[in-house]
């Protein structure tokens, strides 16, 4: 299987952004050890220029691992006509049961990145760039998490044999099967859709009260509520929203409205869940950090912004997710 | 925002500043790009071909073996399959190759029965005496008749019979009806010598696709010594012989990537004396280092979305305007006589996808070490010298 050119480009890509991170946390490290912004020597000069180059190669390192995320899934889709059984990624993935790790990670991973840029962009705003250990610190963690990731693939790939006989999404995801994905896809529509816009409702009251008040206490219970909001909407999407969108009461697959024949509305959806999501964990997850002056200017500059970009997510995960519950002609719920 | 447009415009008039080298790296660029490109596209349309000729084939066909090789099967078969509930009609199939020395080409002769609602006629009729005969566009190029012409082949005692063309095909898939002569069975029969009570095979028409697996087990269990080939089994041996092979041209081919990345690692490296005193001229003048380096990866950028365009419009050219002479007969593999068929000119954006991330991302990682380094050069050393 591994000599299919989806699989080759995607092992291939992955290796290089491990490269890419690994000369990254190589100079990370020098950082770590020898950084001293009080000084002026030489090597502190070199050391805050390289900064630059660790800074540039984690957002082409972000950048590629969102293509390779998408890179992914195209090629999961491309390649189920060769398992019997199998009619979307769904079956792809079932085929070998890494895959769904391997989805995992990738998603982590690009969480993990975009917040890591935020906390980069933060820190190289104010004078005294408080956060250098930190920042590279954490950069030094998600260096096993890419080789993880590039490991996983090789797994899954090569783990995976044409012609197997895998569930389909239209089974796994159907009320008799067992585990997480199928119970919350096993929930009905009645129970699911409330709980669904309560959850939504709870995010946008939060969020809408952060813009206005300042508190941590705020911000926080706004973390709590973007995590929540992430795992609801996934679960929505896999149980209720899914079968709005492919007008089909028996298609509950998470992949498929990413492809041309359903207008690529998977797009926005994502983007809008994934900016909604990160944007709002990042208020709490900055305030902790904001020890210093400068950083609690900075970031109070920069809160309302992240909020609002929230806020315009969420909106667009709403509408794109939900255009066809309110417009659409299929309906699970009786009037 | 007005930081970026003016960035992008720095870098291409520098770009165009140095146009001679840029463009021959350009160049070698798009050809790198345009041959993994034209494996993408070539084996993409060869799959999409041979799917459509697919779809229009029957659900099971089955064949009998007799020591593990391919045996005329007795037409008493297909009584026992039609019994069968959920199948519809069974045929039985008389069909088989024919070499002619003379014009070296191979030919694929079907006997009448069943068959032609598949096909489009382009001209004429189907036959209807023994010795009419209906031929494809290719045979027809490579044999030189027309309607109402005379096909002369040599049959299984080496005797001459001759067919009147009574029609020209086409088909949707041109790989289906190229080689193709259609005559009526009962004559095929005779011009193969074949025995009236055996066919080359059965079609099986399956009426619900989810039985298609369950009828393919009965078969082979109640008739042990047939092989049922269901129509998915050969869509994805297809699949899989395509991916294969494109795979494995590509793995080939990036090797002629790596040599392009070194070249490109080397270029950018090995920045000029000018190139650095005007990087020395633009700091001093009170650019930050984090604007050099956009600009360095803003030309990168340019430069490679050049090349990809530039590779993709070859790679395009070469496959659906020139037939793909150059790959052809790496990637098509079986015996096709009359490489002149056209391929369906369909690109889609998944392989646009495999190919920007096997060409584009590896270009950019390449350049954005040498960049900072540009970049982040003292202003006082370069100008020093």
């Amino acid at each position: 299987m591994i000599l299919h050119p989806g699989i080759l480009a995607l092992l291939f890509s992955s290796t290089l952004i491990l490269l890419l991170l690994l000369i990254a946390g190589g100079v990370a490290l020098r950082i770590v050890r020898h950084w001293n912004s009080a000084s002026g020597s030489a090597t502190q000069l070199q050391l805050e220029r390289q900064t630059w180059l660790v800074a540039t190669l984690l957002k082409y390192v972000i950048g590629f691992q969102i293509i390779t995320l998408f890179l992914l899934l195209f090629t999961l889709d491309e390649i189920h006509p060769l398992f019997v059984g199998a009619m979307c990624a769904t079956g792809s993935l079932n085929a070998n049961l890494v895959g769904w790790l391997v989805l995992l990670i990738k998603i982590g991973l690009v969480f993990a990145g975009a917040m890591w840029l935020a906390l980069n962009y933060l820190d190289q705003r104010t004078e005294d760039t408080p956060l250098v250990r930190m920042k590279y610190l954490l950069l030094l963690l998600l260096i096993p998490l890419v080789a993880l990731d590039l490991w996983l693939q090789w797994e899954y790939f090569s783990g995976l044999r044409p012609q197997m006989i895998t569930s389909c999404c239209g089974s796994l995801f159907s009320a008799e099967g067992e585990g997480v994905i199928s119970t919350l896809a096993g929930l009905p529509v009645k129970q699911g859709v409330p709980r669904f816009f309560a959850v939504v409702v709870l995010y946008a009251v939060l969020l809408l009260a952060n813009l206005r008040w300042r508190a941590v206490v705020l911000r926080n219970l706004l973390f709590v509520a973007a995590v929540l909001l992430f795992f609801a909407s996934l679960a929505a999407l896999v149980s209720f929203l899914s079968l709005y969108i492919y007008q089909l009461p028996s298609h509950q697959c998470p992949f498929d409205m990413l492809q041309g024949h359903y207008y690529y509305i998977g797009y926005p959806i994502y983007l809008g869940l994934f900016m909604a999501t990160l944007f709002a964990l990042l208020p709490g997850l900055c305030r902790p950090l904001a020890t210093t002056n400068s950083l609690q200017q900075e970031l109070e500059r920069i809160e309302p912004v992240w909020l609002r970009l929230a806020l315009f997510g969420l909106m667009l995960f709403l509408v794109s997710s939900c255009w066809q519950m309110v417009f659409g002609p299929l309906q699970l719920l009786g009037s | 925002m007005i930081l970026n447009l003016k960035l992008l415009e720095y870098s291409l008039s520098s770009l165009w500043r140095r146009k001679e080298k840029n463009l021959a790296l350009v160049s070698v660029y798009a050809l790198v790009i345009a041959t993994l490109g034209s494996v993408l596209l070539l084996t993409h349309a060869l799959k999409t071909e041979a799917l459509m000729t697919l779809t229009a084939a029957p659900e099971i066909v089955v064949q009998r073996t007799l020591g593990g090789r391919h045996e005329l099967i007795p037409i008493a078969y297909a009584r026992t399959i039609s019994e069968f509930p959920g199948v519809g009609r069974v045929t039985p199939r008389v069909w088989g190759y024919y070499y002619d020395s003379l014009v070296k080409a191979n030919l694929t002769l079907i006997g009448i029965e069943g068959y032609h609602e598949q096909l489009e006629l382009l001209e004429g009729r189907f036959p209807q005496a023994p010795d009419e005969c209906v031929i494809g566009a290719g045979v027809a190029d490579a044999f030189g008749p027309q309607i109402g012409d005379f096909l002369v082949l040599e049959d299984s005692s080496k005797r001459r019979s001759e067919f009147r063309v009574s029609g020209i095909f086409r088909s949707a898939s041109n790989l289906l009806t190229n080689d193709l002569v259609v005559v009526q069975e009962a004559a095929l029969r005779e011009f193969f010598a074949m025995p009236a009570e055996l066919a080359t095979d059965l079609t099986v028409q399956v009426y619900n696709s989810r039985e298609v697996g369950t009828i393919a087990k009965k078969i082979s269990y109640l008739l042990p010594d047939s092989r049922p080939i269901t129509r998915d089994e050969l869509l994805h041996t297809y699949d899989s012989l395509f991916n294969w092979r494109s795979g494995m041209m590509l793995a080939v081919f990036v090797s002629a990537l790596m040599a392009f990345l070194i070249l490109a690692w080397d270029r950018a490296t090995g920045i000029s004396a000018e190139e650095r005193r005007e990087i020395g001229i633009l700091k001093a003048l009170g650019w930050e280092t984090s604007h050099v380096l956009g600009a360095k990866l803003r030309e990168a950028l340019l430069l490679s979305l050049t090349a990809f365009m530039a590779g993709l419009l070859l790679a395009w050219w070469h496959v659906f305007v020139l037939g793909a002479p150059l790959l052809m007969p790496l990637l098509k593999g079986w015996s096709v006589l009359f490489p002149e068929f056209d391929l369906p000119p369909v690109v889609d954006l998944y392989q646009l996808a495999v190919l920007g991330c096997v060409t584009i991302i590896p270009y950019l990682a390449c350049t954005l070490i040498p960049a900072w380094k540009a970049a982040s050069s003292d202003p006082d050393d370069v100008m020093r010298g």
